[in-house]
């Protein structure tokens, strides 16, 4: 089975049927990522281009070894992000690789919306790395690809996602997945930092740490961007860190089996304290494993041969 | 050369007329208004010679020259977005006989020979009447006061900072001041900049769910609510422009009841669409204030019929493809209106929140009596600007065949009713659509 969409733009639009066939996918491939030769031909003579209009290690690089390890070309351009500054146009920049004709184009860029510019505008696969504060679909699938491995399902846990909601493509593409897929999912942050009409998303919302995860079987923790701070959005990093750090003292408010999680890069002692990041809950490393496991399962799902 | 209009139905709310009549068009001014007009070289009624042309309109609605008191036609400085010559010819297909045109243009029309330029611009383009709306501040920097007297000689009639709200309390107040004692209104466009910081689109569920920044309704209300104090204290005119929230509604409502000289207008797009539509990032949606909320939308219309919304105006904005084929959050805001705002606005009669004469009112008569202009009616002896609709006239909305140089429309393939299909302005038939 296959894809019959041209682009991943968001977890909003996927059906369950389609994150299933994703998440199925991608496990089959998992065992491609331990192998001594690590590829598989399925992807011989296609070109990906990985577009990142934002800094990224993680993101680019699963990107990137997803392609190599199906034998893909891959590119990686890293571009200026600022079209305010006189220079190529975003459309003018897909134009010119469309003309050179790859298979599909991946982008990370910090305007919300800029994937779904693209793939009005060009007939390649569209595959959204993140788009400003609106969805992160591939580091979604590859959550719920782990809490799915990790519990056995994903339907009927509680999940609390925690941090800058506001600011968070990885907490929407996840609130969109697991309610999707059944989850009962729990945001807290600070006030300033929970978007209007949150609760209409179908959340529960929270203004404490220890509210949000009292008695959860997953505690998503969310990257605090230091910037945030120097726009007066929340007081103090120390602050921050005394109410919303998840350490051993309030992890045991969530079940005795909770797993935590961490789209990464993780700030150590701000939103997590080390000995939770490198603890036994800690599943942050078998998140970054999956995440090549999910992307090699959407490519092939989107460019791959016709099955 | 004479112009006769027979078998229309003549709405002039400014003179209590709703009847069927014919309207005799000489020397640029209304002559007769009249059951049967027979003049001397009318031998035969329906011909046209070149002495007099009679155009049969049965079954359309002859009303004084619509006016726009919200436009930017970006000359000087922005002529790749619009020029005076083809905003006026897209205000004259759209029905308008006179525009206001906003002062952010470049440089700012913040001085006498700006608002001349734009004077002598329009004339030499002799379309539509324009009337220059000059800055409240030099370069609408919000920071000294322009030459008021000298602008008003100059030919200007209102005072804004339009898109550069007035952050300034105590210059909003001598602003309103000074403009009160020369008669003249100041047009603010109400935004705290620190509330709208960011912001690309109406905060709310849909701005949550796109992770797009969001501009609240406070950004607006707060200084709805602030201009409207100073109005009350200063006792002056204040007019605010493009009221698109419920909450401002509210505000002007309770300050209309107190007696405080305030006015108001909204756009189209304000009570037609709502932030759902941005959903797909389709930038042409992308305005300032941004697109509202269905309580929103309904609070506009309840505005528009209890009276405490005076006016519509289109805020006409027009941009390059350049402006807006870019990412959603550096995108221009704006909307280009003048060739959709009354298929739009009489959208309204049809749902039964105004009937034609409240919209001739809040599309004519109020406008002129706001910017005090000698228009706005279909008096005997008045300039004759007569704009004829054809209120059954369905049309689909086609962006490539606009007359304005933006396209910026988020209403390209809508299919609306009513049109105009007869803009005179003058006695001089300035567009005419084929019957």
């Amino acid at each position: 089975m296959k894809l019959t969409r041209k682009d991943i733009l968001g977890i909003k639009d996927l059906s369950v049927d389609e994150i299933d066939l994703i998440l199925d996918t991608a496990e089959s491939f998992i065992e491609v990522s331990t192998r001594e030769i690590k590829k598989v031909p399925t992807l011989r003579g296609k070109t990906i281009v990985n577009l990142f209009f934002e800094a990224s290690t993680r993101t680019r690089t699963s990107f990137e070894i997803a392609g190599k390890r199906l034998s893909a070309d891959t590119i990686n351009i890293s571009a200026s992000t600022s079209s305010v500054v006189k220079g190529e146009t975003l459309i003018d920049t897909a134009r010119n690789l469309e003309a050179m004709n790859p298979d599909a184009i991946v982008i990370r860029h910090s305007a919300a919306g800029a994937p779904h510019m693209l793939a009005k505008m060009v007939k390649q696969s569209i595959i959204n790395a993140g788009d400003g504060a609106h969805e992160h679909p591939t580091q979604a699938l590859l959550d719920m690809m782990t809490i799915k491995e990790k519990k056995g399902k994903i339907s009927g846990l509680k999940v609390a996602i925690i941090g800058d909601i506001a600011h968070s493509r990885v907490a929407r593409s996840n609130i969109y997945g697991l309610m999707k897929m059944g989850a009962h999912v729990i945001v807290a942050g600070p006030a300033m930092m929970m978007p209007r009409n949150i609760e209409q998303m179908g959340v529960t919302v929270h203004n404490s740490l220890e509210k949000a995860i009292m008695d959860v079987d997953i505690i998503m923790m969310l990257r605090i961007q230091i910037e945030r701070q120097q726009q007066k959005i929340f007081p103090s990093l120390r602050e921050y860190s005394n109410y919303f750090c998840l350490n051993k003292q309030n992890i045991t408010l969530a079940k005795d089996d909770v797993l935590v999680m961490h789209p990464g890069p993780i700030n150590r002692g701000i939103e997590i304290s080390s000995d939770i990041a490198d603890g036994p809950y800690s599943v942050i490393l078998d998140q970054v494993t999956n995440g090549v496991a999910v992307r090699m399962a959407l490519l092939y799902l989107l460019i791959g041969g016709k099955s | 050369m004479k112009l006769l209009l027979t078998g229309g139905r003549i709405i002039d709310p400014s003179q209590n007329l709703d009847a069927e009549m014919d309207l005799l068009i000489e020397n640029g001014k209304i002559a007769t208004i009249g059951k049967n007009i027979r003049t001397p070289d009318t031998a035969s009624r329906r011909a046209s010679t070149g002495e007099i042309t009679v155009i049969d309109l049965r079954g359309m609605f002859v009303v004084p020259g619509l006016i726009d008191m919200h436009t930017h036609l970006r000359e000087p400085g922005f002529e790749y977005r619009e020029t005076i010559q083809t905003g006026g010819v897209a205000a004259t297909a759209g029905g308008f006989t006179s525009v206001a045109c906003m002062p952010n243009t470049k440089p700012v029309n913040d001085t006498r020979s700006v608002t001349e330029y734009i004077k002598r611009k329009a004339a030499t383009c002799n379309l539509v009447n324009v009337y220059p709306i000059a800055a409240i501040s030099v370069g609408s920097e919000g920071s000294t006061m322009t030459e008021f007297r000298d602008l008003q000689d100059a030919g200007a009639v209102a005072f804004s900072d339009d898109g550069k709200p007035v952050t300034d309390s105590a210059l909003m107040r001598r602003a309103l001041e000074y403009a009160s004692s020369l008669d003249m209104p100041i047009i603010s466009h109400c935004e705290d900049l620190q509330l709208s910081a960011g912001g690309s689109m109406n905060e709310g569920f849909v701005s949550t769910e796109l992770g797009l920044q969001g501009i609240p309704t406070i950004a607006e209300e707060t200084i709805v609510a602030r201009d409207i104090i100073i109005a009350d204290y200063t006792k002056t005119i204040l007019h605010i422009a493009h009221v698109s929230t419920a909450g401002a509604v509210r505000i002007i409502r309770d300050a209309k009841e107190r007696g405080v000289r305030v006015t108001a207008e909204t756009a189209p797009h304000y009570y037609t669409l709502t932030d759902e539509t941005l959903r797909e990032f389709d930038t042409s949606t992308k305005v300032n204030p941004p697109l509202r909320t269905v309580e929103d939308i309904n609070a506009l219309k309840e505005g528009l019929r209890d009276g405490t919304i005076d006016v519509i105006a289109s805020d006409h904005a027009p941009h390059a493809s350049t402006d807006k084929e870019v990412e959603f959050e550096y995108a221009a805001s704006g909307i280009t209106g003048l060739e959709t705002s009354l298929a739009l606005s009489m959208k309204l009669v049809d749902d039964g929140t105004l009937t034609m004469r409240d919209l001739i009112l809040k599309m004519s008569i109020n406008p002129a009596a706001i910017l005090k202009i000698p228009k706005g009616n279909l008096k005997i002896g008045s300039d004759a600007d007569i704009t004829v609709i054809d209120p059954g006239k369905k049309w689909t909305v086609n962006r490539d065949s606009m007359r304005s140089k933006g396209k910026n429309t988020p209403f390209h393939g809508w299919c609306l009713k009513g049109k105009a299909i007869l803009t005179v302005v003058g006695g001089e038939i300035k567009y005419r659509e084929s019957l």
